[in-house]
């Protein structure tokens, strides 16, 4: 008997899920996260580059704030992929797992390319940012809600569905690059660029503040709905169990398609931000991966439109900053990839700790 | 004495702190043998049979096969010893053929050969009678050939000791013959065969002994030919305990809702609800008892608007109205239109009452939050109402913004009876209110279905307490398979008599030919 109770083992750790820690407990364990993140990227700095990591690390915050003009650009990069965080918000909070925001922003930024280049000679400009600004919306809507629709009805996999209008959409980008460019470069130069028509005005001196009000607006907006609107209860509802939202009688498959209409019309007019407003040209990369980056930024600030301000701010930071070690530093490219990989892998590790504990084997058992 | 091919001695597993789902467990089964094993829902039947199978780990005791102390930890460690489980819900691979399926994770030399697999498995389908097509796909298959192909899977590793748990729930009374008939030509090659299962006319014409559990508790086993039903009724279910549940006297009874001839179809083609008819009064508590997974479900689902119907009728007379209201196709929310109050205390109270993510208020926005015009949500009177149960009902909780997944059973289980029950309804469904929770929040609960039925309420009461159903309600109607087997008074109701009907085969009360 006693032979037999050797082989019995309990396995040395196991891990249980935990629901109770106090809010102030967490984010001591993420500050901690992301001073293990700066030690060790500090360890890698010295090992690759033989630099001071203290240097590196004061390089890397001027990258955001170094200069006014860098200041606006964090602002502004904030504000995209806050705006885009913010469409794909309502979707994820309802379990609705919308990979297609990249595409919604892409098609509403080509319709608010299309107009300003058919167009802009004959509309006067403030005409034609509002018929973008529909056309955009209306285009971020249709990719939003045709997966939606699919997965209401036949229960497709939205996942694998908005995943695939991405390619769609660059293809149809490409597409009409090849169609307005002639001599096949496939660049699209800046639309306009004489007269201006389409583009979002100036105000206060400030090139991005028209982007800056609006977003600000639509979070103040989400959070409004999320909280308070009885839409905004019926996506957590649903999002949280679909037997109680049938419970009490949602209709289920109108939450999800409505919602996505939300989430889809706010991808479009980024798009619209993004051409009218930033760029005043498209191309396949317009949304630049954000539409993947905000997934990350609103389940970092667990759906909470506010708190996003700051998880989008915080990525564009830190995307600055390794921009700019590579420049100032002569560091290659990838070096700034790594710092950046680092410290994001330790804030979404933190999580970890956060809802799970570990259990050790307990010492009494072990000498049995 | 021939030695076991499996003993168990003191088998103890327990999960958490509290929970024991199997205490000091003893059983063996022998060669040549088939072995009931018997005992209600949450007898903890199922959870020896895991351990057996290397699923679960016993926190106490030992496990002999054929005389030797073995540790089980793994199903792989289970095959070794030649033990083969046949799960209830089947553990295939839709888009693979029986085949595929049958040779799924062995390590064989070579390359998969199908013509020797075919070979073997000809030669075991012939030797015990199955009838099986080795090239269908499993989606392509009914339930009972894809039980086939589980049990053909463990024949092919060569198991000597089978465990079937519930292994003729999903199957016609055609089928289960067939299985018997397979199982008795096992039994006769030698191999020890152990059967799970709650139908007692099951258990006396197939198995050479009936062991049973209740409660997690091993009870005894005794040898099939020597006993009968109520015997092994009794040992099931156990004497009657007095609870001293209060019990008014029904007060001007009159019909509140009425179901005729309600029949469900579930979306895997199984019956479901049979024909069920019965009639609820208002002032009074209907209690329905059966064996778990008899139709309970289905029918408040039913009733609630939340299932698809075969056919039937759910007629409600409306004692404002004094109209009779057809509830059949309509949604919850059209039901609430017509005026009818009907509150309904699910089985799944954190994944269908209530969010357990959301704390008290919104939890009792769940049912009102609709009304009003405006778009927004209108938060002071579900403040109030959350505020009014945790006084009244004495909810234990820092305050009503808590989520209520942090709150113990009992007071999940009174935040959702007490927002059920604040909407005044005439109807009221409770499924398993009290399971889990303790003696006082039990009584807390019997209390307000007392309180509503002294109010004039029709209640419906599911229980799987046997000596509770009969102190609490009324009437109780018992159902068999989605049939009804039978209504009886609750004053004076025979515990005996109440497991004979939950256990009959086809709920009728001709079916005495096992």
């Amino acid at each position: 008997m006693k032979t037999v109770e050797k082989h019995i083992k309990e396995p040395l750790f196991h891990i249980t899920r935990r629901t109770d820690m106090a809010p102030l407990k967490a984010w001591g364990i993420r500050f901690l996260a992301i001073v293990a993140a700066l030690i060790v990227s500090s360890l890698i700095i010295v090992t690759i580059t033989k630099y001071n990591p203290i240097e590196v690390y004061v390089k890397m915050i001027e990258g955001s704030f170094g200069s006014e003009r860098k200041f606006f650009i964090l602002l502004q990069n904030t504000a995209m992929l806050l705006c885009i965080s913010l469409a794909v918000t309502p979707a994820f909070k309802m379990k609705f797992w919308n990979l297609g925001a990249e595409g919604q922003v892409l098609v509403g930024g080509l319709a608010s390319a299309a107009c300003m280049f058919y167009a802009g000679d004959s509309l006067p400009s403030g005409v034609l940012i509002v018929i973008m600004l529909i056309t955009s919306v209306l285009s971020g809507i249709i990719w939003g809600v045709l997966p939606a629709v699919f997965k209401a009805i036949w229960r497709t996999n939205e996942s694998l569905f908005t995943l695939m209008m991405n390619y769609v959409a660059i293809q149809l980008v490409a597409f009409f690059i090849m169609l307005w460019v002639p001599n096949g470069s496939s660049v699209m130069g800046v639309i306009n660029q004489r007269t201006g028509a389409g583009w979002l005005p100036e105000i206060f001196g400030q090139k991005y503040a028209v982007n800056l009000i609006i977003v600000a607006a639509i979070t103040v907006a989400m959070f409004i709905y999320l909280h308070f609107s009885k839409q905004g209860y019926e996506i957590s509802v649903v999002g949280e169990s679909e037997n109680t939202a049938r419970y009490v009688g949602i209709n289920v498959k109108k939450v999800i398609i409505r919602t996505m209409v939300i989430s889809g019309a706010i991808c479009g007019l980024a798009g619209f931000l993004l051409v009218s407003g930033t760029n005043h040209t498209v191309s396949k990369e317009l949304a630049g991966g954000m539409g993947f980056t905000a997934i990350m930024v609103s389940w970092l600030a667990k759906f909470e439109p506010v708190m996003m301000i700051f998880t989008s701010m915080f990525i564009v930071f830190l995307q600055r900053g390794a921009g700019e070690i590579a420049m100032a530093l002569r560091l290659n490219e990838s070096v700034s990839d790594i710092l950046t990989g680092v410290i994001i892998f330790f804030i979404i590790g933190s999580e970890f700790f956060i809802n799970y504990k570990i259990n050790k084997r307990s010492k009494a058992k072990e000498a049995k | 004495m021939a030695v076991a091919a499996i003993e168990l001695k003191n088998i103890t597993k327990r999960f958490g702190n509290k929970v024991v789902a199997n205490k000091n467990v003893n059983l063996s089964a022998y060669k040549g043998e088939i072995l009931s094993l018997l005992g209600e829902n949450g007898s903890g039947k199922t959870t020896l049979m895991n351990m057996i199978s290397g699923i679960y780990y016993p926190d106490e005791g030992q496990i002999f096969i054929n005389g030797e102390e073995v540790v089980i930890r793994s199903p792989k460690d289970a095959f070794k010893y030649k033990i083969g489980m046949i799960h209830q819900h089947f553990k295939l691979i839709d888009v693979f053929t029986a085949a595929q399926n049958i040779v799924l994770g062995l390590k064989e030399e070579g390359k998969f050969d199908i013509k020797s697999v075919t070979e073997r498995v000809r030669a075991i389908s012939e030797q015990y009678g199955f009838d099986l097509d080795l090239n269908k796909k499993i989606y392509e298959m009914s339930v009972s050939e894809k039980q086939t192909v589980e049990i053909i899977k463990v024949l092919y590793r060569g198991a000597d000791i089978l465990i079937l748990d519930e292994p003729t729930a999903v199957l016609t009374p055609q089928e289960t013959q067939k299985l018997f008939n397979v199982l008795r030509r096992m039994r006769e090659d030698g191999k020890a065969i152990i059967i799970i299962t709650h139908k007692l006319h099951e258990v006396l014409s197939l198995s050479d002994k009936v062991a049973v559990l209740r409660k997690g508790e091993y009870v005894g086993t005794v040898i099939t030919a020597d006993t009968d039903e109520s015997e092994l009724t009794e040992m099931m279910v156990g004497k009657k305990i007095s609870l001293n549940i209060n019990r008014s006297e029904p007060k001007n009874p009159v019909d509140r809702l009425e179901v005729r001839n309600l029949s469900c179809v579930n979306s895997e083609g199984v019956r479901t609800l049979d024909s069920i008819s019965f009639t609820v009064r208002s002032g009074e508590i209907l209690g329905v008892a059966g064996i778990a997974g008899s139709g309970q479900r289905e029918l408040l689902e039913s009733i609630a608007g939340l299932q698809p119907i075969e056919s039937g009728e759910i007629i409600y007379h409306n004692p404002k109205t004094g109209s009779d209201d057809e509830l059949r196709g309509k949604t919850p929310i059209q039901i609430r239109e017509l005026g009818v109050r009907l509150s309904f205390v699910p089985e799944d109270r954190l994944g269908m009452g209530l969010v357990g993510n959301m704390d008290i208020i919104d939890n009792m926005m769940l049912r009102s939050y609709r009304r009003g015009r405006s778009m927004f949500l209108e938060r002071k009177k579900p403040k109030d109402l959350a505020e009014r149960i945790i006084n009244d009902l004495e909810v234990v909780t820092p305050s009503a913004q808590t989520p209520v997944r942090k709150l113990s059973g009992g007071n999940v289980q009174k935040v959702l009876v007490g927002r059920e029950i604040a909407s005044s309804p005439t109807v009221l469904m409770a499924a398993y209110p009290v399971r889990g929770l303790d003696i006082n929040s039990s009584y807390a609960i019997y209390n307000l279905l007392n309180q509503q039925k002294e109010s004039g309420v029709a209640v419906i009461f599911v229980g799987e307490d046997l000596d509770v159903l009969i102190e609490l309600c009324d009437r109780i109607m018992v159902i068999s398979s989605g049939k009804v087997s039978g209504i009886v008074e609750g004053r004076g109701a025979d515990k005996g008599e109440i497991g004979l009907m939950m256990t009959k085969v086809d709920g009728g009360a001709s079916d005495e030919n096992s």
